[in-house]
């Protein structure tokens, strides 16, 4: 039951990737475009998503635990520091490069398109890369709250 | 290359909402951030063996949920990938160390972060925004035009 509402849940975010058209990166790279072929339409998954997520995560943790775990789960830090800002510059760099962000390219696996196959494996490099540079001395790491 | 993709307010903004939904379903039940990132990262370091059967449960329905699309309703995404191979490999590697640095990417800081009203969230979203505008208008209008 555990392992089949997580895999539901999958679905959904799968599927509302793919309704919103956030799959689809020649949409994703037209939002970024002004000075171009400009489509806003990104701006209203951000927004249809938070109308959503706002109120819901503020019902969900007034309660004492989530129904299938101990705890609810928070990143604990609020530390604004290097890596969390330059980290997240670097990943607009990617994302502006690739059109495509984690969130949406793990959907798009299930079209089986092989450029999204690369896209995925380049994308776990990376992941796996950054962990190779935390472990050096001068590299402060952050963990993946989220 | 560019191409023009059509203004989709409501299936954009249906689409957000679901994924909204996905976020505060896997707090109520799960009590987890629902960011890729974080995800994918998780799974790849292994672990306690309950943790990552759901970490792989979640990532299985995600990649499922366009052919199950598919088999309900017949209908297929659009996805056209306007960039070539040398700049999906580069973005990916480029994007996987971000988000691993950031700890979070659109999902988890995105949507998440900022429904939780974090402030790291937030300072996050608007970095990697702003650099993804600056980084599509030089690779469209200053180095491709």
């Amino acid at each position: 039951m555990r392992l089949l509402t997580a895999l539901l849940i999958g679905l959904v975010f799968g599927s509302g990737i793919a309704v919103s058209g956030m799959i689809d990166p020649a949409k994703v790279l037209n939002f970024f475009d002004i000075a171009g072929q400009w489509d806003p339409s990104l701006a209203f998954v951000m927004a249809g998503a938070l109308a959503v997520a706002i109120p819901g995560y503020r019902i969900v943790l007034a309660r004492r635990a989530p129904a299938y775990a101990p705890r609810f789960q928070l990143p604990e830090t609020r530390r604004i520091d290097p890596a969390l800002v330059g980290g997240s510059a670097l990943f607009g760099i990617g994302w502006g490069i690739a059109g495509f962000c984690p969130g949406a390219a793990l959907p798009a696996l299930g079209t089986g398109i092989p450029d999204v196959v690369l896209f995925v494996a380049a994308l776990l490099a990376g992941i796996l890369a950054a962990r190779g540079l935390k472990r050096l001395p001068r590299l402060s790491p952050t963990p993946p709250s989220a | 290359m560019s191409v023009a993709t059509g203004f989709t307010p409501l299936a954009s903004a249906l689409g957000g909402a679901l994924i909204g939904l996905a976020a505060v379903l896997l707090m109520a039940l799960h009590g987890r951030i629902l960011g890729a990132t974080g995800i994918l990262s998780g799974l790849m370091r292994g672990g306690d063996g309950a943790d990552w059967r759901l970490r792989a449960a979640l990532v299985a329905g995600m990649i499922a949920a366009p052919v199950a699309i598919a088999a309900l309703t017949g209908w297929h995404p659009d996805i056209t990938i306007p960039v070539g191979r040398g700049a999906i490999v580069i973005g990916g590697l480029i994007v996987g160390i971000g988000v691993s640095f950031g700890g979070g990417c659109t999902s988890g800081h995105g949507v998440c972060g900022n429904a939780r009203l974090s402030r790291r969230s937030m300072i996050a979203t608007l970095c990697f925004m702003a650099t993804a505008f600056v980084t599509v208008y030089v690779t469209r209008h200053l180095i491709g035009a």
